[in-house]
């Protein structure tokens, strides 16, 4: 416990190569990264950056060609039951209803499930009485949120979040990212959420890094400056619009693949 | 330890291949909508046409009187389970009943087991393929005579022959299912912790379920058409036996007896699966 000063998560020059029938694939390129304890980052950046390969690392669903993550100064090569991951899409298995859903990580550590904490956890998200559903019989944002529900009832201290809101509609995504800010604010646990969004990021994080494309690099890092919590209205300031501009240059001004570079001088 | 096919991977879920429609019991049911009578009219209109049919036939039949050697009247077919030859058809229904069951149990184990095994290695399964194939499309009525040849005129060839039909039929659609695997939900498991084992139960064969069933069923069916006709291959027992007997006697009504007695056996192993289907892979559909 004494040394829980230093950062919560460290990546120390992460390096990973694919085999892919066409070859290797460099996707990521020392990457290097350092979350505090109950620090909510973003990683932003072009499709094929290396983002989800990054977390998928930091969840032990991958080993690195090199390099190293460490979970409060200890080496991750294993999912972790201090790390939850929310994934892409919700990713609740479809032959289980919502409550099975939810004991499933239970399940798999062979022990009871805490259905006190997943039932508080459902109503603060909810999606009490909701229970007995199947998932196909939910919104899309409401399996979001029983996802997020799961990866919580295990109380980790880490939540890796995988472009979590991508595939919802606006409207939803808006109502997700305040719920999530609240279940942040409440729970002070450590994120590293990824999305395409740049306002989403700006909107929840911290601190909003940017990666470049192929192999993925850490490119530059925004620490946002807007205080919490953070009604939805403030993404209509001027402020975050020029903040979140600023980031999108960042991004577009990195030509570093061949092709970019190509298209750069063909105009 | 991270998972070998996860390791491998570039994770993109979006192009993970979607559960193609078309491979659930579902689909294959195009009874369903006369599994289940919504309403009184629905109901009434059924039994109507199959009197209509029944008895139609019964009356053409009659008013042209057609020999009994070409098509016995359903009246006639029906009083022979009033008959004293209930009894002796009962025996060798039961008779088939044990080559089916046992063959069926023997073919769909092996099958099922050999599905979930060689679907986990790509390479092997490459070099088996071509075999299970050639199992899948050779009629195995066609060793009947080699495999009574072998084991004589008891149980043993008819069993036998039930095995190699059913079999490679539930195992080609379970691999189906097995192959389904949806890197995704492997991932989940995996970073909950979980052991290859669970990842096998609880993640790919609750997937593989749906396919799993259709071959089930399939491979019954076949089994079903294999015993009858491994039957009527020699040996003197099994309704397929009886088939022989009766039309070589001329013994119409009760040919056709037996003939009932396989039809709805085959449409009971079918609404079995289809119950089964919905029971345990109904969140597909």
């Amino acid at each position: 416990m004494s040394k829980r000063q230093g950062p919560k998560l460290v990546l120390d020059r992460a390096t990973k190569y694919y085999e892919t029938k066409t070859g290797k694939v460099h996707a990521l390129d020392n990457v290097s990264l350092e979350v505090s304890d109950h620090e909510f980052v973003s990683l932003v950046g072009p499709s094929g950056c290396g983002k989800t390969t990054l977390l998928w690392s930091m969840a032990g669903l991958h080993e690195l060609t090199s390099g190293g993550i460490f979970l409060d100064g200890q080496a991750i090569d294993a999912p972790h039951p201090q790390i939850g991951m929310v994934f892409q899409d919700a990713n609740l298995l479809p032959w289980r209803n919502v409550q099975r859903n939810l004991e499933f990580p239970f399940e798999i550590a062979d022990k009871r499930a805490d259905l006190e904490r997943i039932n508080a956890l459902m109503d603060r998200v909810g999606l009490g009485g909701f229970g007995s559903k199947m998932p196909r019989e939910l919104s899309g944002g409401m399996q979001q949120r029983a996802s997020i529900v799961r990866a919580l009832s295990f109380d980790p201290s880490v939540l890796l979040m995988d472009e979590p809101f991508g595939a919802l509609d606006a409207f939803t995504r808006d109502e997700m990212n305040l719920l999530l800010e609240e279940i942040w604010l409440e729970t002070k646990k450590t994120i590293v959420f990824i999305t395409h969004s740049i306002p989403e990021a700006v909107f929840l994080s911290d601190k909003v890094h940017v990666m470049s494309v192929r192999p993925g690099r850490m490119a530059k890092t925004f620490t946002v400056p807007f205080a919490r919590p953070r009604p939805l209205e403030v993404m209509e300031t001027r402020e975050f619009f020029e903040f979140v501009n600023t980031i999108k240059s960042e991004i577009q001004h990195r030509p570093v693949s061949k092709q970019a570079t190509l298209a750069g001088a063909v105009r | 330890m991270t998972d070998k096919a996860l390791g491998d991977q570039i994770p993109q879920f979006g192009k993970k291949d979607a559960p193609q429609a078309g491979a659930g019991i579902g689909n294959l049911s195009g009874l369903a909508g006369g599994v289940s009578i919504q309403s009184a009219r629905e109901g009434i209109a059924i039994l109507a046409v199959a009197v209509l049919i029944v008895g139609g036939a019964e009356l053409l039949l009659r008013v042209f009187e057609v020999p009994a050697f070409i098509m016995p009247t359903p009246s006639s077919i029906l009083a022979v389970f009033a008959s004293s030859e209930v009894s002796v058809i009962a025996q060798h229904f039961g008779h088939t009943l044990v080559e089916l069951l046992a063959g069926y149990a023997i073919g769909a184990s092996i099958g099922l087991m050999l599905a979930a095994v060689i679907t986990q290695f790509p390479f092997a399964e490459k070099i088996v393929a071509p075999y299970i194939l050639l199992l899948v499309t050779t009629p195995m009525l066609a060793l009947v005579p080699l495999l009574i040849l072998n084991f004589g005129f008891g149980y043993a060839p008819r069993i036998i022959a039930v095995a190699l039909a059913s079999g490679p039929m539930v195992m080609i659609n379970s691999a189906t299912g097995f192959r389904r695997v949806d890197l995704g939900k492997v991932a989940l498991a995996r970073s909950y912790g979980a052991s290859t084992l669970q990842i096998f139960t609880k993640i790919r064969l609750p997937m593989a379920m749906p396919m799993v069933i259709v071959g089930l069923m399939i491979g019954a069916i076949f089994g079903l058409i294999t015993a009858v006709g491994a039957e009527m291959a020699g040996g003197g027992f099994g309704l397929g036996s009886r088939l022989t007997t009766y039309s070589s006697v001329i013994r119409m009504p009760e040919f056709f007896a037996c003939i009932l007695i396989l039809a709805l056996l085959g449409i009971l192993i079918y609404l079995f699966f289809f119950w089964l289907g919905k029971r345990l892979a109904g969140w597909e559909s």
